[in-house]
């Protein structure tokens, strides 16, 4: 693997080719926050929070560092005005699901962020795919999944799979950053498979 | 069916299909457009097959049934061959008339002919119809002459000799600089260079690429790629095998909606007749050249014509974007070169060998050129698929081919480019049909579907039409598109009943900002641009809903509280 020069916040930072400019950041010891990442699953870029600023060619380009690879010469930009109000109206678009969710309420100190600039949202879940992409990628059982789209894209559980392996497993729990993930398992238990699990899920 | 093995031996079957006319022998061309069918033109034809059959004429009169001849708000069209006679608004019981007086008496019959709304002038032959004169049917002008289920329709006006010619008298090299030449830039709504495109992914580092007509158009507005790929489907596929040839690519995909059944049939024949001849499949016309082409379906979602939503649903995986940090010319279906481009960029290939890139240069602006399909709709007296020159005024387009504004209003605004494109007001329709001078007003060509807005029309209300659209027909993937949507949504709604509030329309331009710079892929980064171009032009009108809870053009009901 060849090596590769790129300057990240006025630092130049080497990496190697096929890592994502996240990748290198971290391994340099700079910070880029995230929030639908996880180093066991493939990047998504589906939360968008770690977009930094790009310059290749003195072309500036927004772009989601847990995707984008490393190239020599580049020079990123994870901090700037722009990318404060970019991560900050992210925050408020989705503490209008999940107000009280705390991975989000200390981002949102650390960027300005009001829980309440949006009216409340019917539904907990900030589709960072965390549960989909463990269950897919890490179990490889497909218990839960993304069901519809656009707007009404929502997480919902296979009865058919959930009912024979999650209650053995439960491993994507702790991974929900709100209480969406608990409350669609809940549902499909009642719904699907409620004798399965004697007592009730507490 | 025979194999054709050489380009003498097409040149030979053209000339064995024109001997086997009889150019006197009289022929009635009925459009089966989907305008004209829901018109009612099936039982226009059943009725002309039932007239021949009782008066025992099926020997000595032909019946085409072709495809969209444009025109659709004067439609069912029926066209006399050979006189060309054009007949409007048909209705079963003149079939009788038709057969009698002007296919056999060869006398027209004044009252189905076209009459100027304005100087009462008639107008008898398709040529002579001012909506027809005007334009410039590179590639539509042969809908109405050929039958798009019968390839030999096609050979016989000279269908695949430019491919004939590429092959046996151009390099790959050479064709794809001729494209490059004539400057052909992508009719999806881009209006990237299609040559440099091409070039890409001719010179990406894998032996197996790939070639795709986008056939998808799901913008609402947008028909003109199924107007034309249904009637003419043999166009389009010649493009797009002259496009393999040039790239060196062995498989092609066509890429359309799974709610098109007669687009289906008519491309299911074309394929299956193209192969038999020798078109399509290995060594095609003898050249050596070996290209298949495959036909899928979509899901019934906007965002599969995104193009890398499109080749993740090739691939047989949910079309959801993924981004394009390498493009897709480099790294597309399976992670191969894929070229893409769409209907009409691809009908514009065979043109431009078969008459060069010269020729071509010599149509449009200067850095627009050739034809352009526009597909007009809304306040317009004729909602219909024409074909101009790049550089004609919008002026033209809304006045002179769609007839102007009905119900004596007055011209608002003109929408372009669907859900992602942008409106401009009245006062600018001097403007030409040019990409780059539409970006600049904040507007952008799309894939030339025009919306029409009389006077009546609240701009906050098609603002509110487009991304509720959008909110159903983007994948949900990303936060700012996803959410964004919602939160626009939600302030558009509450505008229009009058229920805005202070702050509204700056937050919206928040919203707007963070979509533009952050969304996934090109969808979520230009939903915002229809409100961005209202706001630059109408921004008193997103005001009056807000600050007055009125509605300047009376049409949110609503929002009537005060003043209307």
């Amino acid at each position: 693997m060849s090596e590769i020069i790129l300057q990240i916040d006025g630092k130049e930072v080497t990496a190697s080719e096929g890592m994502t400019v996240l990748e290198a950041a971290q391994q340099a010891g700079i910070t880029i926050p995230t929030l639908c990442h996880h180093e066991k699953l493939d990047p998504y870029g589906g939360c968008r929070f770690c977009t930094v600023e790009a310059e290749v060619r003195g072309w500036t380009n927004f772009v989601a560092a847990c995707l984008y690879p490393v190239a020599n010469n580049l020079v990123v930009k994870t901090r700037s005005e722009k990318l404060n109000r970019i991560r900050k109206m992210i925050l408020e678009l989705l503490l209008a699901h999940a107000p009280d969710a705390f991975d989000l309420q200390d981002l949102a100190k650390e960027y300005g962020a009001k829980k309440d600039r949006f009216e409340k949202e019917a539904s907990f879940c900030i589709h960072c795919g965390l549960c989909v992409r463990y269950c897919a990628e890490v179990k490889k059982k497909n218990a839960i999944t993304f069901v519809d789209k656009g707007k009404t894209r929502e997480i919902s559980f296979i009865p058919e799979i959930a009912s024979k392996e999650c209650w053995s497993c439960k491993e994507c729990f702790p991974l929900c950053p709100t209480e969406a993930l608990q409350a669609a398992y809940v549902l499909v238990q009642a719904l699907a498979f409620p004798s399965l699990e004697s007592t009730p899920a507490e | 069916m025979t194999r054709i093995n050489s380009a003498a031996e097409l040149e030979e079957l053209r000339q064995g299909i024109l001997s086997k006319k009889d150019p006197d022998k009289p022929s009635i061309a009925i459009c089966a457009g989907l305008s004209c069918l829901g018109l009612g033109n099936g039982t226009i034809i059943s009725a002309f097959k039932e007239e021949i059959n009782k008066q025992s004429l099926e020997s000595k009169i032909d019946i085409v049934t072709t495809g969209c001849h444009g025109f659709c708000e004067k439609g069912p069209i029926v066209v006399i061959n050979p006189e060309e006679i054009c007949y409007l608004e048909v209705k079963p019981e003149d079939v009788p008339e038709i057969i009698s007086q002007t296919v056999i008496e060869k006398k027209v019959i004044d009252r189905l002919v076209y009459t100027d709304p304005n100087s009462g002038e008639k107008a008898t032959h398709m040529a002579e119809i001012p909506f027809y004169k005007n334009q410039m049917r590179v590639l539509l002008g042969n809908n109405s002459k050929i039958n798009p289920k019968c390839i030999d329709d096609y050979l016989m006006i000279g269908g695949y000799s430019a491919l004939a010619k590429a092959l046996f008298e151009m390099s790959p090299v050479q064709v794809l600089e001729e494209v490059k030449i004539a400057n052909l830039r992508g009719r999806g709504g881009g209006g990237f260079p299609a040559g440099r495109k091409w070039e890409t992914t001719r010179n990406a580092p894998n032996e197996e690429k790939y070639v795709i007509v986008n056939a998808h158009e799901g913008e609402p507005g947008a028909y003109m790629d199924r107007a034309l790929f249904q009637a003419n489907p043999h166009s389009v596929l010649e493009g797009l095998i002259i496009g393999a040839y040039a790239i060196g690519s062995h498989q092609g995909f066509i890429y359309t909606r799974h709610d098109t059944p007669e687009l289906r049939k008519n491309l299911d024949i074309a394929l299956a007749q193209a192969e038999e001849y020798g078109l399509l499949g290995e060594n095609i016309l003898g050249s050596g050249f070996n290209f298949k082409v495959e036909v899928h379906f979509d899901v019934g979602i906007f965002v599969s014509g995104e193009s890398s939503a499109l080749m993740r649903s090739i691939e047989g995986k949910a079309p959801e974007p993924k981004p394009k940090y390498i493009r897709t010319s480099v790294n597309g279906i399976w992670d191969r070169p894929s070229n893409l481009n769409n209907v009409e960029t691809w009908a514009n290939v065979p043109q431009i060998i078969s008459k060069g890139s010269e020729w071509y240069n010599s149509i449009g602006t200067d850095r627009s050129k050739g034809t352009k399909l526009i597909s007009l709709s809304g306040h317009v007296c004729n909602s219909t698929i024409v074909e101009v020159p790049m550089g004609t005024s919008l002026k033209e387009i809304v006045y002179d081919f769609g007839g102007g504004i009905p119900n004596g209003k007055r011209l608002k605004a003109i929408h372009l480019g669907g859900p992602m494109g942008g409106t401009i007001p009245e006062s600018l329709i001097d403007n030409p049909l040019d990409f780059d001078v539409l970006a600049k007003l904040g507007a952008s060509m799309g894939a030339g579907d025009i919306l029409v807005m009389d006077e009546g029309t609240c701009l906050v209300e098609l603002a509110r039409y487009f991304i509720d659209f959008l909110s159903g027909e983007s994948c949900g993937k990303c936060v700012p598109c996803r959410e964004g949507i919602r939160q626009m949504q939600n302030i558009l709604t509450n505008m229009t009943k009058g229920k805005g509030r202070e702050g509204d329309i700056e937050l919206m331009e928040e919203l707007a900002e963070v979509m533009g710079a952050a969304a996934l892929c090109s969808l979520g980064r230009s939903v915002q641009n229809p409100l961005l171009s209202m706001l630059r032009y109408f921004r008193d009108e997103f005001e009056a809903h807000v600050k007055e809870k009125r509605c300047p053009a009376h049409s949110c009901k609503e929002a009537a509280i005060e003043g209307v």
